[in-house]
């Protein structure tokens, strides 16, 4: 039997429209065999948690770099733990500085991927973490 | 067998006769550290320059005289001798309060220029009490929501003598329209105020992204600007065309030229259309390039840049006027080549991409601080990015000649393939219908998109070195550095003074200015009067952009 795909959405919250990063983990994730949904820029985190619901995706991929990550990210995990999705890792990557690391993990983000990080480090982390499905 | 063999000139038989003679017994006993070089634009660096690589190019022709088309060796005919770049760094954070004292701690230290950021809700064209602002506002950037900020923000500093420089794009007629009521305010004479607008609407949707209205309602609102300052403010750039953040989005080099100029072309054209002319309004384009980390092909991207402007508008527009001609620009440093890792490591790099800005002539400088891979910068980090520039200026002597590297075999021959380069997607891009259809086709956006990509791997399987991320790297980095915090209370100062405005403000003349304002917008007619009525009343930035976007819609990116 095929093993399943391991499904990312990647999404852009808030107003800053630096999307290189965003755009090459998607694709990096795709050539690594995974679904990759790309919500496109400006997403608010009710938008990003009603699409990892509908696209029943086992990670979201939030990518921010306009310093907005403590506002956002916790909510984004919130919303998505009252939509049931309890599993659901939330990924981090952007421009975040060390001190709010250890506060979002503790919010229940899962990893916070800094720049310079290898997408290798990124695909390996999702094959290592995402919990298979029963 | 018919062919013909071309006899080599005597400067290929020279090359030839090194290569036999001296090269080859070398390479037998060691070949070379890499079967190919090659730069980011540039599929490979031959070992050596000679004159055979640079005898297709007439000194007479292509190099010149600076101060001479088509400008290669710069627009100046004495270069820095006569006047150093001005030193402009870009600020701004928090609340206007903030960003002014910055401001004035940066002019106090032997700045010469000021240069505001904006941030991503002012960019946006949202008022800091916007829900879409939460957790954004004095983030990336000074919030500007009306005059009233606006006021503050310039406190104290004389817009009649100080250039002041705005990175504003989307709504930047608005902050445009703000800026010159400040200056009416303090009695300037708008004869006399200097400085530049961002105002380039195609690179946001092309790379950075900060788009509000469809392409061609905003192409207008651009013109509009244009044709307004050709009138009213004759010294002030409207304009400056951005190859900064094409290549922060992941261009090369060559891409980076040739989008940009090829931008600039756009914006003449949809000038011409309107009805102005292009020796009036042309001279006050200016440009904007990053400087990346390869170090010579960076400045042929500068040297190529001038000679490929002058040439395109002597012969696609027939300008006659010098000005025209001669290509302006600033210069900023790589930020997407600064690293979180070891990041004292980025006050080199930067010193180095800044030299490359000042040899390859740049008529203003911003050096990146070296923090900024983790945060904005704090006043330590921009003062040694100052400090970085005044010690190119007045220590290392880089600045007692013009363009010093210019009749380098290597150099030449560079700005000659950089030129070719541009030209080749220059052909494209008219083929496709000039650069507004490019970008509705999506042409320019994946061109970047596959170089980022390619890059990205490049870094990966360590064929790209970034020393301290992918080579040299420390495991327990150490030394912790200081950041800038910024205070979570801006967005409540902003919103309370937002209130405060709209509380002490005329709501009846603010409604009039804007039903003026679109009325404009609809008829087509210039919109600047109506915006700077508007404005002058107080209304909001984010009540005159949704008046256009009521009028304009909004752009929608084409999917992924």
């Amino acid at each position: 039997m095929p093993e399943q795909k391991i499904r990312v959405l990647v999404a852009k919250p808030g107003l800053d429209g630096h999307d290189r990063g965003a755009k090459i983990i998607a694709r990096a994730l795709r050539d690594a065999g995974m679904e990759v949904i790309y919500t496109g820029l400006r997403q608010t985190p009710e938008m990003i948690a009603a699409a990892a619901l509908q696209e029943d995706v086992d990670a979201v991929g939030v990518s921010i770099l306009s310093g907005a990550h403590n506002t956002l990210c916790p909510r984004i995990v919130g919303l998505l733990r009252e939509r049931g999705m309890n599993d659901c890792l939330v990924l981090v990557g952007g421009i975040v500085p060390k001190e709010d690391i250890a506060r979002l993990k503790e919010q229940g983000v899962a990893e916070v991927f800094l720049p310079g990080t290898s997408t290798e480090d990124i695909i390996n982390f999702l094959r290592a973490n995402v919990r298979p499905r029963t | 067998m018919s062919e013909i063999k071309e006899l080599s000139t005597p400067a290929e038989a020279a090359v030839e006769r090194w290569e036999q003679e001296t090269l080859a017994p070398v390479l037998r006993q060691r070949p070379e550290r890499r079967e190919k070089f090659e730069t980011v634009s540039l599929d490979s660096v031959e070992r050596l320059y000679t004159p055979a690589d640079i005898a297709d190019i007439d000194f007479a022709r292509d190099t010149t005289f600076p101060g001479e088309f088509p400008y290669t060796r710069g627009i100046h005919p004495t270069g820095y001798r006569g006047k150093l770049w001005t030193m402009r760094q870009f600020a701004g954070y928090g609340t206007p309060e903030e960003t002014n004292a910055r401001f004035k701690y940066l002019l106090e230290h032997g700045q010469n220029g000021l240069s505001v950021a904006y941030d991503l809700p002012t960019l946006m064209g949202y008022d800091a009490d916007s829900l879409l602002s939460e957790g954004e506002v004095g983030k990336c950037g000074v919030a500007v929501s009306s005059l009233a900020d606006m006021e503050v923000l310039f406190d104290g500093i004389p817009l009649e003598q100080v250039t002041v420089s705005q990175t504003i794009n989307a709504p930047a007629s608005v902050l445009l329209a703000m800026y010159l009521v400040v200056a009416e305010k303090q009695g300037a004479n708008f004869n006399k105020i200097s400085g530049t607008l961002q105002n380039d609407i195609l690179k946001e949707y092309i790379a950075q992204k900060e788009w509000i209205y469809p392409i061609r309602p905003a192409m207008k609102l651009v013109v509009d600007t244009f044709e307004f300052c050709t009138k009213h403010v004759p010294k002030y750039n409207p304009i400056s065309v951005s190859g900064y953040h094409i290549r922060e989005a992941g261009a090369t080099a060559l891409q980076e030229l040739a989008f940009t100029l090829r931008d600039g072309i756009e914006y003449v054209q949809w000038g011409m259309d309107a009805g102005l002319d292009v020796d009036e309004f042309v001279p006050r384009i200016s440009f904007f390039f990053n400087a990346h980390n390869d170090f010579f092909e960076e400045i042929a991207k500068y040297r190529a840049a001038r000679r490929i402007w002058a040439h395109a508008m002597r012969e696609r527009f027939n300008a006659k006027n010098p000005h025209t001609l001669q290509l302006r620009f600033h210069t900023q440093t790589a930020g997407v080549s600064l690293t979180v890792q070891q990041p004292l490591n980025n006050i080199v790099r930067v010193a180095i991409q800044a030299l490359a800005g000042v040899l390859g002539g740049t008529q203003s400088l911003h050096t990146d601080s070296y923090d900024e891979a983790l945060a904005l910068p704090t006043d330590q980090a921009a003062l040694i990015a100052l400090r970085t520039q005044q010690i190119i200026a007045e220590e290392t002597g880089v600045v007692n000649t013009i363009d010093p590297l210019g009749g380098s075999y290597f150099i030449e021959a560079l700005t000659k393939k950089m030129e070719d380069g541009a030209l080749d997607y220059f052909n494209k891009i008219d083929s496709l219908g000039g650069m507004v259809a490019a970008v509705e086709k999506g042409f320019p956006q994946r061109e970047i998109q596959d170089s980022a990509y390619q890059y990205q791997k490049a870094v990966e399987r360590g064929a790209q070195t970034i020393v301290g991320v992918n080579k040299y790297v420390m495991e327990d980095e150490q030394g912790k550095i200081d950041i800038l915090k910024i205070d979570e209370a801006a967005r409540e100062r902003q919103v309370t003074r937002l209130q405060q405005t709209k509380a002490r403000r005329d709501n009846g003349a603010v409604a009039n200015a804007l039903e003026k304002l679109k009325r404009a917008a609809v008829d087509n007619e210039n919109t600047m009067p109506a915006t700077i009525e508007a404005v002058r009343a107080y209304a909001t930035l984010g009540e005159i952009c949704d008046a256009l976007r009521d009028v304009y819609g909004l752009y929608e990116e084409p999917a992924f």
